[in-house]
């Protein structure tokens, strides 16, 4: 192994040898733990506006899963920004193998052994995995390749991945990009790593990769920080859990207590440190049984519909399905299946090259996208700033983007302003935006709202099908559930819902029945009864149901 | 008409295809390595006059051309260092800043020259040619690209020096990841306005250089504007080059006989207004845009400040 020579840029300076040294011969994660690496004391961050962090104290130890719980807006992010040197405290100290050391840049971080895996990834897409981990290198040495893959390979070895050091980043997967950015901490020597929201972009097959990989690391004698606003995740790959809410941590489940609970009380202790009451996990819901309609014609008819591969997505193929009215298809997958494709093919922005379309009887496949709506078809994006709204315009505007020039909100091409306002202000208090006012701009409020925008929006009258396009992804619990209620609201008033999601919890607990798409096509059609989860998971991993 | 094609003028026209492509290639260069780091520098074309400025005072005062592209490259640093502290380090709008510089030192060149010399236009000697042995030897070939200012050879060998250091080096991995995904350059202990800083300072002293070389080699004195947009040309060029400084050194070539041209068709006095054939090397920057505009891939974070923890 590359040793400890002072000025190797693999190796940090100082103290930290040792304890590099330790983790590579495998100290057992008892003779290091009982010390905290980093402890935060009173830490107190503002904003305008906002206290993001209200005096926490944290205490980070190494052979630990730390879990950092809580929901969107709970100062997580924040948290992680003075811990990685991107932000300062406004008060309180942070401590450092229990010296008080202010953090003051991210390369003051990396040389503290503080190793952090944002959320969104920062590699840099147009370079190769190698050249990414050599970034940071001072600028007058040659990169350093050879040296590096033998190190790269060591440390893959003793953590069971593999990583192809010759592909450009931009042609991974966000797993595999995840496993490149773990790996350029471990080439840093960190001690502490800390994973922010880590399985937000994850299939659940990497999601418990992930898992595992963190649990061979703390065994190294790794500390690692754990952000999550997933109960069950906390739940299964924790040691400690510490709950913030409204940037105040509200609670802390040690070691010693996290091993005698079993993953029920933990949800439930979770669930009381969060919402105070409610005992069961949130998220499971009864799902009520819905009288069938199985007489009725169905309002949505898709035969046989298919779509073309482009360079970057998958096509379609043979997707057949209908839809009664007050019935919710769920549509399960891993994510880039073709899910986004089914759903624009049918909303018209993507051109379908066979197959038939029929809303409530009358064939629209050949229809433009504006006509599809106008019949009642509304397609709910998971791309919300993106195509779903216009971010700098006012949450009012934003409500009627799509009946722009339309009466009554446009008289001759002219907005009407009362009218407009006065329709707003309706959706507003019907659907609960939380806005500071009509003008506000749509991209400042938080995913929440806007999604509530956005179902305002596409509820709006004359919907006869809607499709919802992972409604829930990246929204925290309290929304997540307000926008479930909306979907079985919305087929409880006889609509048909198709609901794509990526999260099979969702499904299960709100779907009629479950298709599965894979590579484009569907794979299979579940009722959804007793054993649904099953055979869906069955279909979704390549097997028969 | 027929001396059109003779040898002499075919290697005259080649010539001076040469002398005008080489500031247009030290702009390019220079404007790729800004743009690589994220930094679209509109401020190019003021860089070259000021180079342009500085480096014909230089010489004339010194009577060394050496010395006159010292001075020319270190005018356009200093005009670089001025985009540098607004746009980078402060983070303000990159086409306001480069255009507000362009403007200003058209008219400061302008106005420091009429003091200077009055109405007058002293002219450089012309400047001693390295010949190349054996190569200019070549008929048409040999006069055209081998009878040369030392610095000609210079400017093309930084062409590879470029593309070793974008493709082997350290550096060129900071600067690539500057302008594609600066927080990651940022959180992986690199500071990004440092790398960005020295990015346009570097293009500034190329700009710089090319502007000297213009007054000094390819007319032999200063006259206001006389980088006649030059310096955008050297901006469609990092743009179309995709990176690489081998298609600077191409697409600054075909300019350079565009323009060129426009002077060997005056001269050989073909029946064609001087207004239209003047229009050639701009028309060539059209068609080319047309033609390869497409395919132009620029580096994501192009022209965006970067702000740490701004999201």
């Amino acid at each position: 192994m590359v040793g400890c020579r002072r000025g190797d840029p693999f190796t940090p300076p100082d103290d930290s040898c040792f304890l590099v040294l330790g983790f590579m011969s495998g100290f057992s994660s008892s003779s290091v733990a009982g010390r905290d690496i980093v402890a935060l004391e009173g830490v107190t961050k503002r904003f305008p506006g906002i206290v993001a962090n209200d005096s926490v104290d944290l205490s980070i130890r190494p052979g630990e899963v730390h879990v950092l719980l809580g929901e969107n807006g709970a100062g997580k992010s924040t948290l992680i920004g003075m811990l990685s040197g991107l932000q300062q405290p406004d008060e309180g100290r942070i401590l450092v193998d229990g010296k008080p050391t202010p953090i003051t840049s991210p390369r003051h971080a990396l040389a503290l052994g503080i190793g952090t895996v944002f959320q969104h990834m920062m590699l840099v897409p147009t370079l190769t995995v190698a050249e990414n981990l050599l970034l940071g290198e001072p600028w007058w040495q040659r990169p350093r390749t050879e040296e590096l893959a033998a190190r790269v390979a060591e440390i893959t070895g003793t953590l069971g991945i593999t990583v192809k050091l010759q592909a450009k980043v931009s042609e991974l997967s966000l797993g595999e990009q995840q496993q490149v950015e773990i790996l350029r901490a471990m080439l840093r020597n960190s001690r502490l790593l800390i994973l922010d929201e880590s399985t937000s972009m994850l299939t659940p097959k990497g999601i418990d990769e992930l898992g595992a990989l963190m649990r061979r690391l703390v065994e190294q004698g790794l500390a690692i920080v754990f952000i999550t606003h997933k109960l069950k995740e906390a739940a299964a790959f924790g040691d400690r859990i510490s709950v913030l809410k409204l940037g105040r941590k509200v609670g802390e489940i040690p070691p010693e207590r996290f091993r005698t609970l079993g993953e029920q009380e933990i949800v439930s202790e979770i669930v009381e440190l969060m919402f105070g009451k409610q005992k069961d996990d949130p998220e499971a819901v009864e799902r009520p049984v819905r009288t069938a309609r199985a007489g009725a014609d169905p309002l949505l008819q898709v035969t046989d519909l298919a779509v073309a591969a482009t360079d970057n997505a998958p096509g379609l193929s043979s997707i057949s399905f209908d839809i009664r009215p007050g019935e919710i298809l769920g549509i399960a997958g891993i994510d880039g299946n073709g899910q986004k494709q089914l759903a624009e093919a049918l909303a018209g922005q993507r051109t379908a090259t066979s197959g038939s379309v029929r809303l409530d009887g009358a064939a629209i496949e050949t229809l433009s996208v504006g006509e599809r709506r106008r019949r009642g078809l509304r397609y709910l994006t998971d791309d919300r700033l993106g195509e779903g709204t216009v971010g700098t315009f006012p949450v009012s505007i934003n409500f009627f983007l799509k009946q722009v020039g339309a009466a009554p909100f446009w008289r001759n091409g002219v907005e009407q302003r009362a009218e407009i306002d006065k329709r707003a202000a309706q959706l507003v208090r019907e659907y609960d935006v939380r806005t500071p006012s009509l003008k506000t701009p749509v991209a400042r409020l938080s995913g929440g709202n806007i999604q509530k925008v956005l179902l305002a929006r596409e509820l709006a009258e004359g919907a006869k099908v809607v499709i919802f396009n992972k409604p829930t992804y990246g929204l925290d619990l309290a929304n997540t559930l307000a926008s479930r209620q909306r979907i079985r609201d919305t087929a409880a008033r006889g609509l048909a819902v198709l609901l794509i999601s990526t999260d099979l919890e969702e499904l299960l607990g709100m779907c009629d029945r479950i298709a599965v798409i894979a590579d484009g096509a569907l794979v299979g059609t579940v009722e959804n009864v007793d054993d649904a989860r099953t055979k869906v998971g069955r279909l979704m991993i390549g097997l028969a149901a | 008409m027929t001396g059109l094609f003779s040898e002499v003028f075919l290697s005259a026209l080649l010539f001076g295809a040469v002398t005008a492509a080489i500031p247009l290639l030290l702009a390019g260069l220079g404007e790729q390595i800004s743009e690589k780091a994220g930094v679209l520098n509109v401020g190019i074309e003021g860089m070259m006059l000021a180079g342009a400025y500085l480096g014909f005072v230089g010489a004339f005062y010194s009577g060394s051309l050496w010395l006159g592209f010292l001075t020319g490259a270190a005018g356009g640093a200093a005009v670089a260092l001025v985009m540098a502290l607004l746009c980078v380090r402060i983070g303000l709008n990159q086409i306001v800043i480069g255009i507000a510089l362009t403007l200003g030192l058209e008219g400061l060149t302008a106005l420091l020259h009429h003091f200077q010399f009055s109405r007058s236009y002293p002219r450089l000697p012309a400047a001693d040619a390295t010949v190349i042995p054996l190569l200019s030897d070549i008929p048409v070939i040999g006069p055209a690209f081998f009878k040369h200012h030392l610095i000609v050879y210079l400017a093309v060998a930084l062409v590879f020096g470029m593309g070793y250091i974008y493709r082997r080096t350290q550096l060129g991995l900071n600067l690539q990841a500057a302008g594609d995904k600066p927080a990651a350059l940022d959180v992986a202990g690199i500071d990004v306005v440092r790398t960005r800083t020295i990015a346009v300072l570097t293009t500034g002293a190329l700009a710089g250089l090319g502007g000297a070389y213009l007054a000094n080699v390819g007319a032999g004195l200063f006259i206001p504007f006389i980088t006649n947009g030059a310096g955008f040309l050297g901006i469609v060029l990092a743009m179309l080059a995709r990176g690489r400084p081998i298609w600077v050194l191409f697409g600054a070539l075909l300019f350079g006989v565009c323009l060129s041209l426009t002077t060997a068709m005056q001269v050989a006095g073909i029946n064609i207004p001087t207004d239209i054939i003047q229009m050639l090397p701009f028309l060539a920057v059209m068609i080319m845009l047309v033609l390869f505009g497409r395919r132009a891939s620029l580096p994501a974070a192009l022209g965006i400040p970067y702000e740490r923890g701004a999201r």
